[in-house]
């Protein structure tokens, strides 16, 4: 009973692990991870709330979170001290995750491709996409920041949308908000406790 | 008479920009006048832009295509002096190809066989001109209806209608190769323009709208980034992400 049990344990960790594995090569891995995320999102039997699941487990797993909170923060996370940088990353989190699962789940899409990547350091490399809304839109060109530090596991940094950075929009708008309120850590902690309560 | 006009204004703006090209344009020229202003475009757009943006959506789809070729095209007109202007002849062969085969072969714009031969025209037009000259953006600041500027494409705006072919035939009243049109011609075309534009980004502003703390900021943003990527015809950012810095 006691193999069975652990035999189990082994299996389900074994598959859980592997469900958000994807290659280590960046351009594969972009590839793998967003065809997956289409078919999933796209899954009229799965229920919004599994979906919802899904991106925020899937994001933890693939998307470098720490560093985006970081970089959000500009120069602020320099002068800044240790507690107040740990209460922003945990709200930071949360907030990014509602954010993605809104934004992702407000679009629908039907054809995914990648076009090229090129290794810009030993750190990054941006990997070239497109991708094709349902709605008969035009086609939207998508290009990821990958952080490549640990090769064997590659990371999102950042999705440039149509040359326009979503971790550059996200920190202009930090900055604003921290411009107008003396530069507080606490402040901008709590507009992302406000976004989430709402 | 009308280089009369063109040069001395020419002259004082690129002046005038000289003493701003130094301000960097995350600078607010009047935060609070333009929070205002945006609100009230946020309301514009709620009662009027969004709506017809979305009745245009449902539009037959080759209705829409035909119409978005058609405002596309005669907007390149505004890209030929411009690519002169900047000295990019491979660009000028691009725009003055695209426009010559879409409104000929394409029936007057509404179609576009010219992508279909790989041309595909960026869009030029003063501001971007300027910039490419090394003059900064100056202060960021909005404007009623028109929306988010700065004081070097503000200037470039009213300079387009000076070197924009279609503005000249239509604002100025002026005859180019038998062809005149009026003020409804031109704002009409700008209408239509920004109808298209915002119905391609339902979803887009939708999305945003949703999900920024500070709006103002969030457009602000891509409003920057956006033309930053125009002057320096790329798409791609280019943006530092050394965090050890």
């Amino acid at each position: 009973m006691k193999r069975l049990n652990i035999f189990i344990i082994l299996i389900l960790v074994i598959f859980n692990g592997a469900a958000f594995s994807y290659s280590s090569d960046p351009k594969e891995f972009v590839l793998e991870l967003v065809s997956d995320a289409i078919n999933k999102l796209s899954d009229k039997s799965i229920t919004n709330e599994e979906k919802s699941k899904y991106v925020e487990e899937i994001a933890k797993e693939n998307v470098d979170i720490n560093a985006l909170g970081l970089y959000t923060l500009g120069e602020l996370r320099k002068s800044s001290n240790k507690e107040d940088i740990n209460k922003y990353q945990k709200t930071f989190e949360k907030y990014f995750l509602k954010s993605l699962t809104s934004r992702l789940t407000d679009y629908s899409y039907s054809k995914f491709e990648v076009t090229m990547s090129e290794q810009k350091s030993s750190n990054y490399t941006i990997v070239n996409s497109k991708i094709k809304p349902e709605d008969g839109n035009p086609e939207i060109k998508i290009d990821w920041r990958i952080y490549t530090k640990n090769p064997d596991k590659p990371l999102i940094r950042d999705l440039i949308v149509e040359g326009l950075s979503l971790a550059r929009t996200q920190k202009e708008e930090f900055a604003s908000i921290l411009s107008s309120n003396n530069n507080d850590i606490n402040s901008l902690i709590s507009k992302l406790e406000e976004f989430l309560n709402n | 008479m009308y280089l009369k006009k063109v040069i001395p204004i020419t002259f004082s703006a690129l002046l005038f920009l000289g003493t701003i090209s130094s301000a960097n344009a995350t600078d607010e020229c009047f935060e609070g006048v333009s929070r205002s202003v945006f609100k009230f475009n946020m309301a514009f757009d709620d009662v009027i832009l969004e709506p017809i943006a979305k009745g245009y959506n449902k539009l037959p789809s080759p209705i829409k295509k035909g119409t978005s070729n058609f405002t596309s095209n005669i907007s390149t007109l505004l890209s030929i002096p411009n690519n002169i202007l900047q000295g990019n002849f491979k660009e000028l062969g691009n725009s003055f190809g695209s426009f010559a085969i879409n409104s000929t072969v394409g029936i007057f714009g509404f179609l576009n066989p010219a992508e279909k031969l790989g041309l595909k025209p960026l869009k030029e037009d003063v501001g971007q001109t300027l910039g490419s000259y090394g003059i900064g953006q100056g202060c960021y600041y909005v404007l009623p209806i028109l929306g988010p500027t700065t004081i070097r494409d503000s200037i470039g705006m009213f300079a387009d209608t000076f070197v924009d072919p279609f503005a000249y035939v239509t604002i100025r009243e002026k005859e180019l190769l038998s062809i005149s049109g009026n003020n409804i011609d031109y704002y009409s075309l700008k209408g239509t323009t920004a109808v298209d534009f915002r119905s391609d980004n339902l979803t887009n502003f939708e999305s945003l709208e949703k999900n920024s703390i500070d709006l103002y900021s969030s457009m602000k943003s891509v409003y920057l980034q956006s033309r930053e990527n125009k002057v320096g015809n790329s798409d791609s950012d280019q943006e530092d992400w050394d965090l050890d810095k």
